[in-house]
């Protein structure tokens, strides 16, 4: 693969992204964050001030340039900064999920050998300190919220502010070796390492370089005619590569403003506030808001609901037509003008959405009906297709070419390839350098030529040219009678119901297929009050009849729509469970990102799925769980094992 | 028990100053009953002292002995070197001392933030006129109060629920927002009354840890009423242990715990 240049003139490195957009920006918002029930900014040039005295700060302690700094909190411009800081010192930042555990955070730590942390609180440096042992190489940690410790030892703790300030105080002597090494950097230093949350293993260390990520920054903000005027909110884990990218690189590349929630609580209160202009958002949390405008619609006023009701008929109808630019008559726009200007302006000014330009969500699939629903209501709503191996971005959906069943053409600058076994593969700019000190992995991802393995099964859709992803290429398998097996699918299907919070469907090698179901507590639990049920918790309320009886309906329903598909029609899910916990990352059954985690969830409720297919009625289990202060307790109960209508599709009626 | 001037380090690092307030030979009745008989106690700046008890055992009284709500017949309340007269709630107010109450007294059709920009009103001066015409020293005063308010709401993470009416919170919250109420005095004495009534282990592990906070980071004295005996004896400095009315026992609470009339009163008597 020929190395692209990095054209004359044109900023090789972060640091020097923010010197750039400081000269060209200035007096620009760069980063906004709500403190004290204000909105605080600071400017391009602001920011570039607090992150050069960071990092003269960094360069008193001692920092050395390929050191590696860990990076651990809620999205708050200060860590931002942090990361920048450790850059411009020719050190490597860290990002590190805040609501990783103690162990977790050991592994990733003493992996990289971090000699610093830059944490948000408390949690933060207690976790830190109770695996200290564990880190040789381990040296201080910088604090920014100083509450709560007050007593704690200092000699290995700093607080953020006082930082910068020994770092201004000490800025004649550093600042030539500061500005020494920030000339060093060019497209082939690394820019940032994050860490895969690892469905399988041990999580590896991603190394990202300042080509990756500025070149993708760079392309992707072409595709998408990013604006220095456009604004995001900055509320996903800055562990996650999306977050590195959106509210970094994209954000330093074109000079947009990054604005940092309050607090995770506070959100969408601040989402409104802000009303960013591009957006971006996991399925779940698009399913979480319009769950909750259709509980709030249930309760208004006849008119009002009758009102909601008409005009979202019309928008389905008309909605995703006018947003792609497609002809729709007269009467139709006349409407539709109509409902803009009782339902949907309004509707959109509540969740924050007036002023989406362009809104993605990737990570899993997303619900078509979901998906409809915010189109419809003229939200630019797209999928894009992506890894942290790939610096994100693999394939989006261009305007005016969405739907909510593919994930999109490739990205400028990438070239996608499909194996014999219908594994994607794909050759970017944005291809990661090496997965840290893990040579075999980096071998086993990423061939000579560059081509990466997304681990992913897809197809090219011929006429159109969008991908299509099925599954997890090592989840696809085979059933016993030969027919394809495609757990996610099936699983995707299932979780587009409210209801329905989580599934894992097994069958790989089986006679049929069975499943695990998490309901939903949020969606499950309204209705049980609005029907005058009584729960105490997520078992009662999980093994309720009418609960179960719901959940057997969602899943023939499923049943009807998977017979339909000739390829997958052998994964209908004969016998299921209703599970007596929600599955957690913090038990290990999902990863930090909510995938779920096979191998051990087929290991831990072994006796489960015994039971699924040994054709009992019900079975008893004892579960170890974790609780969020890492104590452990158990779960007992005895589950109900249901069976499910499946269809066959019509070859094989006569056999049956 | 050290001397009554001088001040002393604890064990984690926290420096508990001289007695601020010290009730001497209280009693207190309501007509025939004697809610409390004949206590004296000190308690010191910047330490949490702890008042338990059973039931009816006087504790309520007793706090409200200390925020000048009931004045004992007999017996005397000294607070900072003097001794303090029969006084007017809002006097106490003035005084430094803010409370929260058992069965929650927040105003409740108001905002979270309304509810704690009312502990403001102390530290309120411009007039009524000024109030009015919203200019110049009100406008002013309302923005440092507001800021005062905030620093507290972000304080007690409730920032999410700033502009929701108290009515909506569910009772763990409410707590909460009392608590934020009686800091926004920017009290020396901050009195709470069964702060962890109610609550579930979760809620009851936040308190305690809004509770240790407030007192390490406003170096806020505290005096609470507490029934859980686990929490007391992890937040509290030194403990007075009351039943029937009657002051059983005093100290730290390792002390406390190895008191035999507190065992018997308490923990009950072994019955073999």
């Amino acid at each position: 693969m020929a190395l692209i240049q990095c054209p004359a003139g044109q900023p090789a490195s972060v640091p020097a992204l923010l010197h750039r957009n400081a000269e060209k920006f200035g007096d620009a918002p760069a980063y906004r964050e709500k403190e004290y029930g204000i909105w605080q900014s600071w400017t391009w040039r602001e920011t570039r001030d607090e992150v050069e005295a960071l990092a003269l700060g960094f360069m008193e302690l001692g920092l050395n340039e390929g050191d590696f700094v860990s990076v651990i909190g809620r999205n708050r411009p200060r860590l931002y900064w942090a990361m920048m800081a450790a850059e411009m010192c020719g050190a490597v930042p860290v990002p590190l999920y805040q609501d990783a555990n103690s162990e977790e955070m050991a592994y990733v730590m003493s992996h990289c050998g971090a000699r610093f942390a830059v944490v948000g609180d408390q949690e933060q440096v207690d976790k830190i300190t109770d695996v200290k042992d564990q880190l040789p190489e381990f040296e201080r940690m910088i604090y920014l919220d100083p509450r709560g410790l007050r007593k704690y030892d200092h000699e290995h703790l700093s607080q953020y502010m006082a930082l910068q300030e020994i770092g201004r105080a000490n800025r004649d002597k550093h600042i030539a070796e500061l500005e020494a090494r920030q000339a060093k950097l060019n497209y082939d230093s690394t820019g940032v390492m994050l860490y895969t949350s690892g469905t399988t293993g041990k999580p590896k260390g991603v190394v990202l370089s300042n080509r990756n990520i500025i070149e993708t920054a760079k392309s992707s903000s072409e595709f998408d005619n990013l604006r220095q005027s456009d604004d995001i909110l900055a509320y996903l884990p800055m562990a996650w590569v999306g977050d590195f990218i959106f509210s970094v690189g994209q954000a330093m590349w074109t000079g947009f403003c990054t604005n940092c929630p309050e607090s995770a609580d506070t959100m969408h209160v601040d989402l409104r506030e802000i009303g960013p202009t591009y957006y971006f958002a996991p399925p779940r949390v698009f399913e979480t808001q319009l769950t909750n405008v259709m509980i709030r619609m249930e309760d208004a006023s006849k008119f009002k609901k009758k009102l909601f009701d008409y005009f979202m008929g019309v928008a389905r109808k008309v909605g995703p037509a006018i947003l792609d630019g497609k002809d729709v008559s007269g009467m139709d726009r006349l409407k539709y003008r109509l409902g803009e200007l009782f339902i949907y302006g309004p509707l959109k000014n509540t969740l924050g959405f007036s002023r989406v330009r362009v809104g993605y969500t990737a990570g899993e699939a997303i619900g078509p009906e979901i998906f409809d629903f915010y189109r419809s209501l003229g939200i630019n709503l797209k999928q894009l297709y992506g890894q942290t191996e790939a610096t994100v971005f693999i394939t989006a959906q261009p305007d005016g070419q969405v739907r909510s069943d593919t994930v999109g053409v490739t990205c400028p600058g990438v070239e996608l390839r499909i194996a014999d076994n219908g594994e994607v593969f794909y050759r970017s700019p944005g291809v990661f350098v090496e997965y840290y000190k893990n040579a075999e992995s980096t071998a086993d991802t990423k061939d000579a030529e560059g081509w990466v393995a997304t681990g992913d099964a897809g197809f090219i859709e011929p006429d159109t040219g969008h991908l299509r992803i099925i599954d997890r290429a090592k989840d696809v398998g085979k059933m016993a009678s030969g027919a394809l097996f495609a757990p996610k699918y099936v699983e995707n299907k299932l979780k587009f119901f409210p209801n329905i919070l989580e599934a894992v469907v097994f069958g790989n090698g089986k006679e049929e297929c069975t499943a695990f179901i998490n309901i939903d507590l949020t969606a499950v639990g309204n209705w049980a009050e609005r029907n005058n049920i009584g729960y105490a918790s997520y078992q009662e309320l999980a093994r309720h009849p009418q609960v179960m009886q719901q959940v057997q309906e969602h899943v023939e329903a499923v049943n009807a729509s998977v017979a339909e598909d000739e390829m997958l029609s052998g994964c209908q899910v004969h016998r299921f469970v209703v599970l007596h916990k929600e599955l957690d990352a913090d038990d290990g059954e999902l990863t930090r990102t909510r995938k779920v985690r096979r191998r051990i969830i087929e290991e831990k409720y072994a006796d489960i799925i015994a039971a699924l297919y040994d054709g009992s009625a019900q079975v008893s289990t004892e579960t170890e769980v974790t609780y969020e202060d890492g104590r452990k307790g158990s779960i007992k109960a005895t589950l109900e094992v249901r069976s499910a209508k499946v269809f066959a599709d019509n070859r094989k009626m006569a056999a049956e | 028990m050290k001397d009554n001037a001088e001040s002393y380090v604890t064990t984690d690092g926290r420096t508990i100053g001289p007695v601020v307030m010290e009730m001497k030979n209280i009693t207190l009745r309501f007509g025939g009953v004697e809610a409390i008989k004949d206590i004296s106690f000190d308690i010191r700046e910047g330490e949490i002292r702890a008042i338990i008890g059973p039931n009816g055992a006087g504790k309520s009284s007793m706090l409200n002995v200390i925020s000048g709500f009931y004045v004992p017949q007999e017996g005397e309340v000294w607070y900072k070197g003097s001794r303090r007269p029969p006084v007017k709630p809002y006097e106490v107010a003035q005084q430094g001392i803010a409370r929260t109450f058992q069965n929650i007294a927040l105003f409740e059709g108001m905002s979270v933030l309304d509810n704690v920009m009312t502990g403001r009103l102390t530290h309120m001066k411009s007039g009524l006129l000024s109030q009015m015409i919203w200019r110049g020293a009100a406008e002013r005063e309302e923005i440092a109060n507001r800021e005062v308010a905030e620093r507290i709401i972000d304080f007690l993470e409730i920032q999410a629920i700033r502009k929701t009416p108290v009515a909506r919170l569910p009772y763990g919250l409410k707590k909460r927002v009392e608590l934020a109420r009686a800091l926004a005095a920017e009290p020396s004495i901050l009195l709470l009354d069964e702060p962890m009534a109610g609550m579930n282990v979760e809620e009851k592990e936040d308190m305690s840890r809004f509770i240790l906070d407030v007192n390490d980071e406003f170096g806020t004295t505290i005096a609470l009423i507490e029934h859980d005996m686990g929490v007391v004896m992890d937040l509290s400095d030194r403990v007075v242990v009351m039943d029937y009315g009657k002051k059983i026992g005093d100290g730290t609470p390792h002390e406390v715990r190895n008191n035999q009339a507190v065992i018997d009163a308490y923990l009950g008597v072994a019955h073999d």
